[in-house]
């Protein structure tokens, strides 16, 4: 990231040194000095010492995480076993392995990211880029949804599903996406409404003029140049869902449909005193999450910084 | 034939009213001062802005309800507006695509359209890899290939350097008259404007000034606006008095000085025999003053600029100025102004000097104070 340079008037008159440095650049200025980095360190160890733990403490035995804490793994660290892993994948909950229940995370989890975010997408386009009538109460009226918390919405979404406007086959994991999305969709066209309205106008004016209809100009222009922030927002509402325990309790219906979170809490819900399984099982659920976060983080901190910073 | 005719009203009336036609094959130049609504006028062509009232035409066509796509027409923008996720080949060729070009034809006219722009070397390289210039010639480029019944352009040289603009801008010219395309062309430099333009339209606040090539806005502006809007430097506008009008001539009476029409020089201006015994605007351009003419004007030095091929003498000339403004005509409040003579670079004139400057007559102009008309033959 650039360093900020103080804009001064070209005409060498003293100007007011406007300030017009850009958040993300006076983040990464402020962070850069001996100070700062010494600080951001502190910080990023503070975040990531609990996390530490969990994985020292999946590697130690029973007997040990019931005694003791993690950290007296470092004067002894012969105590190392993966007995625990072993364990959580050969676990049976309600007589269903637990790989059955990664599967389920991951079916619910894909399209409860990829449904929102394509509806919200058109929907962004429309409230930038085409005129119609209570256009602007439509997008106040959808930002204001964001306010409203998601158990408020739990029992009439079920009695809606319950319902004959709702098809039965679509009972199950699908409730589940269905939800997922109408939870997600506020948050994800208010920042895609953000981002896809700040594209250059003119850029779509002349592609309307060189005769493209609105749906190509979204396909060819607005969904190409929107990648940054439909990978951030892919990630967050991904790493939403997948630690979702609460929205696939109440809609999934069956106990096989359940995710591994879900899981989890069968597994110290039917022996509490087995909560060794938990840090193993934390872990094997965090895999994927990190994967995607690794893999797409360049995408997430730029499409986070999307509007701020400008190219 | 195009043949395009407006009138309409738009909320702001940012455009009160404006009729206009432009002939197939022309180069028309919209210009004035910004916030003017020339370019409103030129995105309502393109259907980019709705027209509120009156009908456009385009071959005899009313095409007020049809989108942009319908339309038949190009636009280059002022930032060019290029595809910047597309190669400059495929930005050329989006137009086409979406009308489901043969792709052995389109790829013709591509490297067609290439050639004759500059652009085969950077076909495959993204809009952000170009200079300025070359972004520029893309978005020409994307016009032209399209082979459309008008052309509309809005300002598509401000965004590049001194240098560069000049030599754009008659490489514009050029291909224009070569591709014989009619084109609508919007700008606020009126030295553009006067150099590229069949014709030129001068707007002020929405309204037609004049409409003319740009000999005609020079030599016989219908305003003041239009005279003092044209030419650097600008038209020098002071006020005078009609004191005489007998047989067939007729005296002005600038600041104490008088300045005596005969001839032809009169019958030009028969006009000001209404305004005997009263005040009107006289303008005269820097260049008719100083070489030679029948009349002369007493004034003293305030500052000699050398040009190399001219001289600029601005001189006190004790009349108040006269300046055409966004509203109507507006007369200082000062006693005396400067009036700015473009004499022979060989002149040895300093600072402080009294000096007169002889006045052509047949080049002097008179307006009328209240309406700013130019003040002619009647």
């Amino acid at each position: 990231m650039a360093l900020a340079t103080p804009s001064v008037a070209g005409d060498g008159t003293t100007a007011k040194v406007v300030d017009a440095t850009p958040l993300g650049a006076k983040l990464a200025k402020g962070t850069s000095g001996p100070i700062g980095r010494i600080f951001v360190w502190l910080i990023a160890a503070l975040w990531t010492v609990p996390t530490f733990g969990l994985l020292i403490s999946s590697f130690r035995p029973e007997k040990q995480i019931k005694t003791d804490g993690w950290w007296h793994w470092f004067t002894n660290p012969g105590q190392t076993t993966i007995q625990n892993y072993k364990d959580v994948v050969g676990f049976k909950v309600n007589s269903q392995p637990f790989s059955t229940f990664f599967w389920n995370t991951v079916q619910i989890a894909i399209p409860s990211a990829i449904i929102p975010i394509v509806i919200a997408s058109f929907a962004a386009y429309a409230l930038s880029w085409m005129k119609f009538k209570g256009r602007d109460w439509l997008f106040v009226a959808i930002v204001a949804m964001m306010v409203v918390p998601l158990q408020m919405c739990l029992i009439p979404l079920l009695q809606f599903f319950k319902s004959d406007f709702f098809p039965d086959a679509m009972n199950g994991i699908p409730n589940v996406w269905v939800a997922h999305a109408i939870f997600g969709m506020p948050l994800a066209i208010f920042l895609l409404k953000n981002f896809i309205g700040s594209l250059p106008s003119e850029v779509i004016e002349a592609a309307r003029v060189d005769g493209a209809s609105h749906l190509t100009i979204f396909t060819r222009l607005v969904l190409p140049l929107s990648v940054p922030a439909l990978a951030s927002l892919a990630i967050f509402q991904f790493l939403w869902v997948w630690n979702d325990l609460l929205v696939a309790r109440v809609f999934g219906g069956r106990k096989t449909n359940q995710p591994m979170t879900g899981a989890l809490v069968e597994m110290v819900g039917n022996k509490s005193e087995d909560w060794q399984l938990l840090t193993a099982g934390a872990f094997v659920m965090m895999i994927v999450p990190l994967i995607v976060f690794l893999s797409l983080q360049r995408f997430f901190v730029r499409g986070l910084l999307a509007g701020s910073v400008k190219g | 034939m195009v043949n395009l005719q407006k009138r309409y009203e738009n909320g702001f009336e940012a455009v009160p009213g404006l009729d206009l036609e432009i002939h197939d094959g022309e180069f028309l130049v919209l210009v004035g001062p910004s916030g003017c609504g020339k370019s409103t006028v030129l995105r309502m062509v393109a259907g980019l802005e709705d027209i509120s009232g009156g009908d456009l035409y385009i071959d005899d066509k009313v095409v007020n309800a049809m989108g942009p796509q319908q339309r038949d027409i190009a636009m280059v923008f002022q930032s060019y507006a290029l595809y910047p996720n597309m190669t400059v080949a495929d930005n050329i060729a989006f137009a086409m695509k979406l009308r489901k070009t043969d792709k052995v034809e389109m790829a013709a006219k591509v490297a067609e359209v290439a050639e004759l722009l500059e652009l085969t070397a950077v076909l495959d390289r993204k809009p952000g890899q170009l200079s300025g210039g070359q972004r520029q010639r893309v978005a020409m480029g994307r016009a032209i290939v399209r082979n459309p019944k008008l052309f509309l352009m809005d300002e598509p040289l401000s965004n590049l350097d001194a240098k560069l603009r000049v030599q754009t801008r008659a490489e514009i010219s050029k291909l224009q008259r070569r591709l014989g395309v009619t084109t609508m062309y919007v700008t606020h430099d009126q030295i553009e404007a006067m150099t590229m333009g069949d014709r030129v339209a001068v707007l002020r606040r929405g309204i037609l000034m004049q409409c003319a090539s740009p000999a005609e806005l020079y030599e016989t502006p219908e305003n003041l606006f239009v005279a003092q809007f044209i030419g650097s430097p600008s038209m020098n506008v002071v006020i005078g008095r009609v004191a005489g009008g007998d047989n067939g001539d007729i005296t002005l009476a600038v600041g104490g000085q008088h300045l005596h029409l005969t001839g032809e020089a009169a019958q030009r201006l028969q006009g000001l025999r209404d305004y005997v015994g009263r005040d009107i605007a006289v303008g005269v351009r820097s260049e008719a003053l100083g070489d030679d003419g029948s009349a002369s004007l007493e004034v003293s030095v305030d500052l000699v600029e050398m040009l190399g091929s001219e001289l600029l003498v601005h001189c006190t000339v004790d009349a108040p100025s006269v300046r055409a403004i966004d509203t109507g005509v507006e007369i200082s409040d000062q006693p005396t102004s400067t009036i700015v003579a473009s004499l022979d670079s060989r002149n040895q004139v300093k600072v402080g000097d009294r000096l007169h400057l002889t006045l052509d007559t047949m080049r002097l102009h008179a307006f009328d104070l209240e309406t700013g008309a130019a003040i002619g033959r009647s």
